[in-house]
């Protein structure tokens, strides 16, 4: 049942289901890889069937993930090439952070926030992706240096996505109406006027 | 290894002390290069008394066969030929874990107890609790540990921890024939290495002295070698090893501070939604838009 005709359609059913694609990987990464970052989450290891498993299993998880990224970046690629106004939203961020939206440049589809989020993700995926492969060991083996780069590198970088994944969670919790975007692809009217007005000018004709 | 689970010094991925109700006395093997003879009896013997046998391989020319330290060789002899002091001189190390007492491997492993040092200095590695990984192999700063292609667990020598547990020297000690392999107390092998560099020293070799490499902290497999000055002259034995600083990085205090900034996020957004409230739609916009539906309706139904 549709609740009210006239919400916006934000995303189609192939975009959503990519992007859980992509969420519930990630997630699976993350708890299996920190299994292995530091021995307080060692015990993580038994979500996935023991140590061993956990060991397999990880950097295929990887792949996929690393694949339907790679769909999700060149779907919306082009929604998220940064323009002033963004350079604008984001240098007020913090007003938008404390809760006072009201005199935040007008966005497009996407505000700069997300934007960055998108770009730091992109770089991200690759990296990790990058150095995933590089200390695989099941599948090849990389001189030495580089090997031991790939660890630093997938480490650091795993720590730092992870928490830049915790705040892109948490923007969709904190800024009510926006999770139904990715349940049944549509957000009300007044959500799109007051987050993207641009947009919402756009779709709506107003 | 029923007893030796008493005296315990580092195991791997444990932040909390191992047992450390007993203290034995340092161990170390002495393997003096300028007695070695190739003949490869410490091979074999390690071979039958760990009960590994690799596939016969094929010979590349020279003497080394097995080629290279494998899950199924867990020793071998490297054998080189260079001009020194307008002389040939034929120098065979055998090679294998070196037993450090700061291993790079031990460091490296994320799996609780499959790595574990004992207070006499053996660095033994526990197959059972072994995930896999490789990161030993990123760890080790000897290129020593191999993965089994069979299950995929590292392996290396054990310094025969079995063996010397009740009081036995290691299965390469024991059947070396020109005792260029000693074992004992590291001190006693230190004194008695004194000797061996004194004699060399009045045979000619200047520079003769002992390989106990202190990036390391030193390590319980110690070699003689003639030219101490250039340990890379013996098949690319290290100058001056330590681990990586790419693995310290990787391995160090960096982990758990991260761990620390990845709650502080966590615990951050929570605090925030907790003192700033949700970002709702506002009751002004949803009138506004409510507002125009009602002025369509109302165009419509003229
Ligand atoms: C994109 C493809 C990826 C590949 C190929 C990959 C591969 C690997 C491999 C081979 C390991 C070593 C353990 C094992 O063999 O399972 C590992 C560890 C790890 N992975 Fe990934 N991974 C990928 C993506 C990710 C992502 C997205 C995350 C989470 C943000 C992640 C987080 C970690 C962490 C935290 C470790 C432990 C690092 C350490 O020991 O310091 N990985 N990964
Ligand atoms: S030589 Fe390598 S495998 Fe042996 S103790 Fe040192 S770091 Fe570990």
């Amino acid at each position: 049942m549709i609740r009210d005709p006239k919400d916006l359609q934000r995303y189609n059913a192939s975009e959503r289901s990519n992007h859980w694609v992509v969420g519930i990987s990630f997630i699976l990464l993350t708890l299996s890889g920190l299994a292995f970052f530091h021995p307080a989450f060692f015990p993580l290891t038994q979500l996935f069937g023991g140590p061993v498993w956990t060991r397999i299993i990880h950097p295929y998880l990887g792949m996929l993930m690393a694949v339907s990224f790679l769909a999700m970046f060149f779907r919306f690629r082009h929604l998220n090439k940064m323009t002033p106004a963004d350079r604008e939203w984001l240098s007020k961020a913090k007003n938008m952070v404390d809760g006072n939206d009201h005199d935040m440049p007008e966005q497009g589809k996407y505000n700069g926030g997300q934007k960055a989020m998108f770009w730091g993700a992109a770089l991200c995926m690759l990296l990790m992706t990058v150095s995933g492969l590089l200390i695989w060991r099941a599948w090849f083996g990389f001189d030495i240096t580089l090997v031991r780069l790939g660890a630093v590198v997938h480490a650091a970088v795993g720590a730092a996505m992870i928490a830049l994944i915790m705040v892109h969670v948490y923007a969709a919790i904190w800024v009510k109406g926006t999770i139904r975007a990715m349940w049944y692809g549509t957000v009300t009217r007044a959500w799109a006027k007051q987050h993207h007005r641009g947009w919402y000018r756009q779709v709506s004709g107003k | 290894m029923a007893l030796q689970s008493l005296d315990i010094k580092q195991r791997s991925a444990t932040t909390t002390p191992s047992p450390q109700a007993r203290q034995t006395v340092e161990i170390a093997k002495l393997i003096d290069v300028s007695a070695c003879i190739g003949c490869k009896a410490c091979t074999a013997a390690c071979i039958e008394w760990n009960d590994i046998r690799g596939d016969v391989g094929n010979c590349v020319g020279v003497y080394d066969n097995p080629v290279d330290l494998s899950a199924d060789a867990w020793t071998v002899m490297r054998f080189t030929e260079t001009e020194q002091n307008n002389k040939l001189e034929w120098l065979i190390r055998k090679d294998g874990c070196m037993h450090c007492a700061d291993p790079g491997c031990l460091k490296a492993c994320p799996a609780p107890g499959a790595i574990i040092q004992y207070s006499n200095g053996i660095v033994d590695f526990h197959q059972e609790n072994c995930i896999g990984c490789g990161y030993c192999v990123t760890g080790c700063p000897f290129n020593v540990p191999r993965m089994s292609q069979k299950d995929n667990k590292a392996y290396k020598c054990t310094l025969c921890s079995d063996r010397v547990a009740v009081n036995q020297a290691p299965a390469c000690a024991k059947a070396c024939p020109t005792g260029a392999i000693q074992f004992g107390a590291k001190e006693d092998m230190k004194d008695y290495a004194e000797k061996r560099i004194a004699d060399l020293k009045e045979r000619g070799y200047d520079k003769a002295g002992l390989y106990d490499p202190q990036g390391v902290g030193g390590t319980h497999v110690m070699y003689v070698l003639h030219h101490a000055d250039q340990p890379k002259l013996y098949a690319g034995l290290p100058d001056d090893p330590s681990i990586s600083p790419l693995v310290s990085l990787w391995k160090g205090a960096a982990k758990p501070l991260a761990t620390l900034a990845l709650a502080g996020v966590a615990l951050g957004s929570l605090f925030h939604y907790v003192t700033k409230g949700p970002n709702e739609v506002s009751k002004e916009i949803e009138d506004e838009i409510e507002r125009e539906d009602e002025r369509q309706l109302r165009e419509e139904a003229k």
